[in-house]
C-alpha cells in the first residue's frame, strides 16, 4: 500500500466535509465505545489484566531474539517452514517463490494488515497468481479498489447502499439492501474460491513460541476456511507477534477481542501448528511463516519501543476525537488512528509522515484504553521531538519556537515583553474585555473569542504585592 | 513527561553480535534481524524456564455450576443448547432439533458418533468429513469452557475441522465432564491427554457473524449459521 500520509490535512479536510463518513464514524464510534466498556465489565479485575498483558508484551521485547528462536524450532519440529524478510520486498520474493514451487494459481486471503503493509496482492498478482480477499470487508473493498479504513472493521467508511451498488455491480445479480442478503451473497460468491484455491493466505494475531503455532482470532470463519482447505498455508506477520506460552496467549485473548469489537471472545480463535499429519483428515500439506521485519528491529531498546507491544485491536483509534472526526482513509497508510501516527513514521519514515504525529489532542484518550498500557501520546510527544531534531518541521514553525525559546531563557526581556502584549491585548479587546480577532489568525477566531489579559501580568502582579508590607 | 533530546541509538546495549555471518559471506535476511535483536536484549534468562513453568494470568474465578454457568454463556453467543442424560438420547434430541428448524434429516458425522440408533430415528447419517454440500455437520468436542460458552475442538484423524466449518448447521455434542473453568484449564488438559499436539485447535464461540456492513451483526458469514449444543450427562 502506498505511503499517503503527507496529505492528511487535505483528506482530513475532505472527510470533514463528506456527510456519509460523518454519519458512519459517529455509528462506529457508539458502538466500540460502548461495546467495549461493557465487555471488559465481564472480567473481575480488568487492569490486573491489562498489567499482566503489558509484563507479557515486554518479557518478549527483552528478549525477542530468543523467542523468535524457540518458536522457529518448535515450528519446524512441527514441519512449518519458516522465513525472515527484511522489508516488503523480500516477503514478495519469498512468497511468489512458494507460490511458483508449489504450482499456486488461486489464493484465498484471510486479513491481514502486515500484507498490506507490504503490497502483497500488487506482487502475487504480477506473478500471475489470482487473489481473493475473504474477509467480508477486505472483498467490498478489493471489488471497490480502495484501502481499508480501520485496521479492525475496514470498511467502516461505506453504507450499505454503496455496498449494495458494488454486488449488483460484480455479481451480476438483482440488487439487494439487506444486510443478510449481501453477507449471503458474499458468501456465495467465495465458497467456491475456497474449494478451489491451491493457497490460504493469513495473517497471525500471535505466534505462540511453546507450540510453534500460528494464533488467527476471527469471526467470520473465512480465516478457518483459507488456512484448512488449500494444500498451502502461508502465514504473514511482524517479528513482534511472537507470546511465550498458552496461558500468555489466553491472557492477551480475554483484551484483544474486548478491546476491538466488545466481544468476550471472537467466534473463531484457531491455533494452528505445523502440516497435516499422517491420519489426519484435512489441512494444508506445506504451512510457511514469513516473519517481517520492516524497522521493526530498529525500535527495540529506543524511547519508541513501548509500541511493539501493540496487538491491533484498534481501541485507540475508536476513543480518538481525531479519528472519530477525519476516519482512517486520512492517515494515508494501513495503521490509521494514535497507533498508526506512531507506527507509520516509524516504518514508512518519519518525512514520508509528518503531519501524523501532530494530527493529535495529546487528550490522552489513546493510552488510557490500550489494553496494554502503551503511553501513545508520549510517544506522539516523542516523535514531534525527533522531528523538530532532524528538521522535518515547516521552517516558519521553527523559527518561532526558536524566537520563543530566545525569549524564555532571558528573563527580563520575558517580562517586558509579556507586559506589553498583556497592555496591547487589553487595549484591543475594549470595553466588552473580549478579542474577536487578531492579524494571522483568522481560523482561530472564526469559532470563539479569546478573553482579554486582566491588565497586568501575574508576575508584575506578584511582584507588586511582594513589594508591599 | 518530557524527556531532553537523545538519539534513537543511545540506550542500546553495545553486545556484540553473535550472530555474525563468516567473513567473506553476505549474511542471511534472518542472520542480520537476528543479530540486530541480540543486540538490544536486556535479559538472559533461559526462555525455556518459561515455557516449563507457564505463567497463568488473572482469570475469572472458578464457577460452582459448569453446565448452567456454560449454557448461559453460549446461549448468550447466539448457539442454542438442549440437555440428555446419556449418548442413547443424542439421535432424539438431533431429530427433534433438525425438525424444529425445518431441516432435512442428513448429517455427516465424526466416526465416533457410528454406534449411535440414527436410523432408528430416521435420520441418514455419514460418517466422513463433511463437504460443502452437506447440511449439517455433527462433531463431539475436545472440552468446553465455561468463562465464555466456548467449544474447544481438535483436528485428527477421526475429528476432521471440516465438519464444524463448511456446513450450514454445526451440531455439537459435549458431555459434561469435559466442561472446564477456563481457556487455559482447557490447554492444560490438552497438554496431558494429546499424545502429539494436533494441527488445529479450534475455539467456536456460536455461529459465524460478521459486522462488516454498517456495524450491524449479521450471524452466518463463511461459516456456520446454527451452532447447537448436545450437553450429555446427568
Ligand atoms: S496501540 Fe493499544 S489500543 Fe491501539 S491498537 Fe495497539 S494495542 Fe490496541
Amino acid at each position: 500500500m502506498e505511503v499517503k500520509a503527507v496529505e492528511f490535512v487535505r483528506k482530513a479536510h475532505e472527510a470533514l466535509h463528506n456527510p456519509r463518513l460523518q454519519e458512519a464514524l459517529r455509528r462506529t464510534e457508539a458502538k466500540f465505545v460502548q461495546g467495549r466498556r461493557e465487555a471488559l465489565r465481564h472480567l473481575e479485575d480488568p487492569d490486573a489484566v491489562r498489567r499482566h498483558a503489558t509484563a507479557i508484551r515486554d518479557t518478549v521485547l527483552r528478549q525477542l531474539d530468543a523467542w523468535l528462536i524457540h518458536f522457529e524450532r518448535q515450528a519446524q519440529a512441527r514441519g512449518a517452514t519458516v522465513h525472515w524478510a527484511e522489508d516488503g520486498r523480500e516477503v514478495a520474493r519469498i512468497l511468489t517463490d512458494i507460490a511458483r514451487r508449489h504450482g499456486v494459481r488461486k489464493a484465498v486471503k484471510s486479513k491481514s494488515m502486515v500484507s498490506e503493509e507490504v503490497g502483497l496482492n500488487a506482487a502475487l498478482e504480477a506473478a500471475g497468481v489470482q487473489v481473493v480477499e475473504t474477509d467480508l470487508g477486505e472483498y467490498i473493498l478489493q471489488l471497490a479498489e480502495e484501502p481499508p479504513s480501520h485496521i479492525v472493521a475496514p470498511v467502516l467508511h461505506k453504507t450499505r447502499d454503496e455496498i449494495a451498488d458494488l454486488f449488483a455491480r460484480h455479481h451480476g445479480r438483482p440488487r439487494k439492501t439487506d444486510t443478510a442478503a449481501l453477507t449471503r451473497e458474499a458468501r456465495e460468491f467465495l465458497r467456491p474460491h475456497f474449494l478451489s484455491a491451491d493457497m490460504g493466505i493469513s495473517g497471525a494475531n500471535f505466534l505462540v513460541a511453546e507450540t510453534g503455532s500460528v494464533l488467527i482470532v476471527t469471526n467470520e470463519g473465512n480465516g478457518r476456511l483459507a488456512t484448512t482447505l488449500p494444500r498451502v498455508h502461508v502465514a504473514i506477520t511482524g517479528i513482534e507477534k511472537v507470546v511465550p506460552t498458552l496461558e500468555d496467549a489466553a491472557t492477551l485473548l480475554r483484551l484483544l477481542p474486548r478491546s476491538a469489537t466488545g466481544q468476550d471472545i471472537t467466534n473463531y480463535v484457531s491455533l494452528l501448528t505445523g502440516t497435516k499429519q499422517a491420519g489426519d483428515a484435512d489441512g494444508p500439506e506445506h504451512f510457511h511463516i514469513i516473519l517481517l521485519d520492516n524497522g521493526r528491529s530498529r525500535l527495540l531498546g529506543s524511547e519508541l519501543e513501548p509500541i511493539l507491544r501493540c496487538i491491533r485491536c484498534g481501541a485507540c483509534m475508536n476513543h480518538c476525537p481525531v479519528y472519530q472526526s477525519v476516519g482512517g482513509h486520512a492517515y494515508g497508510w494501513v495503521y490509521p488512528g494514535p497507533m498508526g501516527s506512531i507506527l507509520t513514521p516509524l516504518l514508512a519514515g518519519l518525512e514520508r509522515a509528518t503531519p501524523l504525529p501532530n494530527a493529535s489532542t495529546l487528550c490522552g484518550r489513546c493510552a488510557e484504553v490500550c489494553p496494554v498500557n502503551i503511553p501513545l501520546a508520549d510517544l506522539l510527544r516523542e516523535l514531534r521531538h525527533v522531528q523538530q531534531v532532524r528538521g522535518l518541521r515547516p521552517r516558519l514553525e521553527t523559527l518561532s519556537l526558536r524566537l520563543w525559546r530566545a525569549l524564555v531563557l532571558r528573563p527580563r526581556l520575558y517580562h517586558a515583553v509579556m507586559g506589553m502584549a498583556a497592555w496591547l491585548l487589553t487595549r484591543l479587546a475594549g470595553a466588552r474585555g473580549r478579542l474577536c480577532r487578531l492579524p494571522g489568525a483568522a481560523g482561530w477566531f472564526a469559532h470563539r473569542d479569546l478573553p482579554a489579559p486582566a491588565g497586568e501580568t501575574f508576575l508584575a502582579a506578584w511582584a507588586r504585592r511582594r513589594g508591599k508590607p | 513527561m518530557v524527556r531532553p533530546p537523545r538519539s534513537a541509538g543511545a540506550r542500546r546495549r553495545n553486545l556484540p553480535c553473535r550472530l555474525g555471518a563468516p567473513p567473506g559471506q553476505t549474511m542471511s535476511a534472518r542472520e542480520r534481524i537476528l543479530g540486530r535483536l541480540a543486540a538490544a536484549r536486556r535479559d538472559d534468562t533461559p526462555v525455556a524456564a518459561r515455557v516449563e513453568n507457564p505463567v497463568r494470568g488473572p482469570a475469572t474465578p472458578h464457577c460452582s455450576d459448569p453446565a448452567s454457568r456454560f449454557t448461559e454463556r453460549a446461549r448468550q453467543l447466539a448457539s442454542t443448547v438442549a440437555r440428555v442424560a446419556d449418548f442413547s438420547a443424542v439421535p432424539a434430541e438431533v431429530a427433534r432439533y433438525l425438525d424444529a428448524e425445518g431441516l432435512p434429516r442428513r448429517l455427516a458425522a465424526w466416526p465416533e458418533f457410528a454406534k449411535l440408533a440414527w436410523q432408528a430415528v430416521g435420520i441418514e447419517a455419514v460418517f466422513r468429513p463433511a463437504g460443502a454440500d452437506d447440511p449439517v455437520g455433527l462433531t463431539g468436542v475436545f472440552a468446553a469452557i465455561c468463562e465464555t460458552g466456548t467449544l474447544m475442538v481438535t483436528s485428527g484423524e477421526g475429528t476432521p475441522a471440516t465438519t464444524s466449518l463448511l456446513p450450514e448447521t454445526h451440531i455439537a455434542v459435549v458431555p459434561v465432564q469435559r466442561l472446564v473453568p477456563t481457556l487455559e484449564d482447557a490447554f492444560a488438559l490438552l497438554r496431558r491427554e494429546a499424545a502429539i499436539w494436533p494441527r488445529a485447535v479450534n475455539l467456536i464461540s456460536g455461529p459465524s457473524r460478521t459486522a462488516d456492513i454498517e456495524q450491524t451483526v449479521t450471524l452466518g458469514a463463511h461459516g456456520p449459521y446454527r451452532v447447537h449444543i448436545i450437553l450429555v450427562g446427568p
